[in-house]
């Protein structure tokens, strides 16, 4: 491709998982516990689509990258100050909630939008990033749905690696059952990629980077532009009953372990 | 009065496997409990044999979209194909398994048909003639009874919650349906399915137990070394002899990314967790992991679960294991394969 690709990589925030969370419903339908206040992190597979976008970008001379991420502004903000040292980027920000509740449609929506207002955007140089489900809705829907908006019908998902090979062929890797791949061939751009894990440890740090962005990052929080999100009727959400009686089982001898372990996985 | 299509994608040689059979099952519920009637839209290269085997599941009408064209999975033609098999059947509510193939084009087909759509939802009941889904948010960590009013509604349905359709066969009319493709053709073309071969085929998901090793298994041990190799072995045996399907932790998949010696078969999908995968098995026994959280979200459709570590306080003690085994692992499960025979 001799002016390189057009990547936009698309990037919800969700919760660190490190933290517990509680469904709570309020005035604007369900969302989380304290939402505002827990921490956030970049979608971790739509992480991973970054990464592989800046990597693919930096082999594909002429190639850039934007970040297309939704979330409510202040918390947009605390994790772009660390996924900007990572990889270079413009940021297009939109300003809604961020939880797992939302409409998938109507991320979706607002999503495609924004990246048709992507001054010069060339579809027939454009490849679509993002996570293959996400860590809040957990849906796999919203990617297929920006795809269709944007007229982009050649779409993995599950993708673990993608090669450029003479001619500009695109290869790609989907997970299937069974711990298999799928391997295909997709002729050129425009095409949809919803991100497994990939090939790519997270990138170290690069505060040159992270400089460099954030001249882009501040203006685009600025410009954020609000998008209400509708909710499907929810008739509860809930926490599974999850604690369990652990029985355990010290000083004891390895034989008699061993074998209680037998007995049960034969029983 | 609604009209569901339940959507079954046919294996090479027309049958069907068991995530199609089960959203039969569905289906059937479903419209039962709407007193609604329900057809099957099967997709596939040949689909007759899959037509035939649901012959007398109470379907009302058999669509299907079949060729050469519909032989793999491909969004373009498969999205295609979903709209068409659901207009065809003047479906208000189209269903479908999450199998990796229809998961991926199950939500796009939705929009093309202007509908909505849920996915991987656990459960599915009629509740006052209404449509109510079960799904999980947050990567398991809490689930939601949701309806909607919006139609179509487009939901795939997660493996190994319905008892598979096991009626009689019989000979089933199936109308054929044409979807609309892109004029020039599929610019995508599917080239092969890469499969672990024989012993590296660890990831079964069918197998009675899970078998997750953690990052302990690559630690310095009592002896002031690490054992990676025996470990390797070990592990290896016992998924020989136990038919197990080998699960594992972030953190040891994550020592390869960082070059360090681990087992060389273990690949990102056999990850569980958070950001990994979320298996059904009805047992699993953990081994060397910790059991913290971003992990033992993967464990939320793990019936009986039993963990081994060397730390009695660890997460697994924490309401999270049915029993946990303090002792060495090594130790346990060289015992253990011995006892196996
Ligand atoms: C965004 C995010 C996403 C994440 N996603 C996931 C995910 O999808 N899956 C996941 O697994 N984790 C995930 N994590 C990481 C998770 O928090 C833990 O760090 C990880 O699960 C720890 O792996 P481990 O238990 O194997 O390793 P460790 O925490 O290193 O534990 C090793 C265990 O081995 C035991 N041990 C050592 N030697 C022996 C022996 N001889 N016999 C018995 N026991 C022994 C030790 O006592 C210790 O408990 C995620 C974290 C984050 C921040």
């Amino acid at each position: 491709m001799s002016d390189g690709y057009q990547i936009v990589v698309c990037g919800g925030i969700v919760p660190d998982p490190l933290q517990t969370l509680e469904p709570v419903h309020g005035p604007a339908g369900w969302g989380l516990k304290n939402e505002l206040m827990l921490p956030a992190i970049l979608d971790p597979w739509s992480g991973h689509a970054l990464y592989e976008a800046a990597n693919l970008a930096k082999a594909a001379a002429g190639s850039k990258v934007w970040l297309v991420s939704m979330g409510p502004k202040a918390k947009l903000q605390q994790v772009m100050m660390t996924v900007a040292q990572k990889a270079a980027f413009e940021l297009i920000a939109l300003d809604a909630p961020a939880g797992g509740f939302t409409e998938a449609g109507d991320v979706a929506a607002a999503l495609a939008e924004a990246i048709e207002a992507i001054p010069g955007l060339d579809k027939s140089r454009l490849l679509l990033f993002g996570g293959w489900q996400s860590a809040s809705r957990g849906a796999g829907a919203t990617m297929q749905i920006v795809g269709e908006k944007l007229g982009v019908v050649d779409q993995f998902q599950g993708v673990d690696k993608l090669t450029i090979e003479d001619g500009g062929v695109l290869r790609v890797l989907e997970r299937v059952e069974g711990g298999s791949y799928q391997e295909s061939t997709v002729s050129g751009p425009p095409a949809l990629f919803g991100w497994a894990t990939g090939e790519l440890p997270e990138p170290p740090n690069n505060p040159q980077v992270g400089m460099a962005n954030m001249r882009l990052v501040m203006p685009a929080l600025q410009k954020a532009k609000p998008v209400q999100l509708a909710q499907p009727a929810f008739g509860s959400v809930q926490l599974p009953c999850q604690k369990r009686e652990t029985r355990i089982v010290k000083d004891t001898p390895v034989e008699a372990i061993a074998r209680e372990i037998v007995d049960w996985i034969n029983a | 009065m609604e009209t569901i299509v339940c959507i079954v994608q046919t294996e090479g040689d027309g049958s069907l496997a068991k995530a199609a059979l089960e959203a039969v099952a569905c289906a059937k519920e479903l419209a039962a409990g709407l007193t609604a009637q329900f057809a099957v839209g099967l997709l596939g290269e040949t689909v007759q044999p899959g037509a035939d085997a649901l012959a007398n599941c109470g379907a009302s009408a058999f669509f299907a979209v079949s060729g050469a064209a519909f032989a793999q999975a491909r969004y373009a033609t498969d999205a295609a194909a979903v709209t068409a098999l659901a207009k065809a059947a003047g479906a208000t509510i189209v269903l479908g398994a999450a199998t990796s193939r229809l998961a991926r084009v199950m939500p796009g087909a939705a929009t093309r048909l202007g509908g909505v759509s849920d996915a991987s939802v656990t459960a599915v009941a009629a509740a006052g003639g209404k449509p109510v889904v079960t799904r999980w948010y947050y990567r398991q960590r809490m689930f939601a009874e949701l309806t909607r009013d919006a139609r179509p509604w487009v939901v795939t349905i997660a493996p190994g919650c319905f008892a598979a359709y096991a009626g009689a066969g019989g000979s089933a009319a199936v109308t054929g349906v044409t979807p609309e493709l892109a004029a020039g053709g599929a610019r995508t073309t599917v080239t092969r399915i890469i499969s672990p071969s024989g012993e590296q085929q660890t990831i079964r998901p069918d197998a009675k137990l899970l078998f997750v090793a953690g990052a302990g298994w690559t630690k310095k041990q009592s002896d002031g070394a690490a054992h990676a190799g025996e470990a390797e072995k070990l592990i290896l045996n016992f998924l020989n002899k136990s038919k197990a399907s080998l699960g594992t932790s972030k953190s040891l998949i994550d020592l390869s990314g960082e070059g360090q010696q681990v087992m060389s078969f273990l690949t990102h999908m056999h990850q569980v967790g958070q950001t990994g995968a979320t298996p059904r098995h009805p047992k699993g026994l953990a081994t060397c992991c910790h059991g913290e959280e971003p992990h033992v979200v993967g464990w939320r459709f793990i019936g009986e679960r039993r963990a081994v570590n060397l730390d009695a306080n660890c997460g697994w003690a924490q309401g999270k294991a049915d029993v946990l085994y303090v002792a060495d692992a090594f130790k346990v499960m060289a015992k253990v394969i011995e006892l196996m025979g």
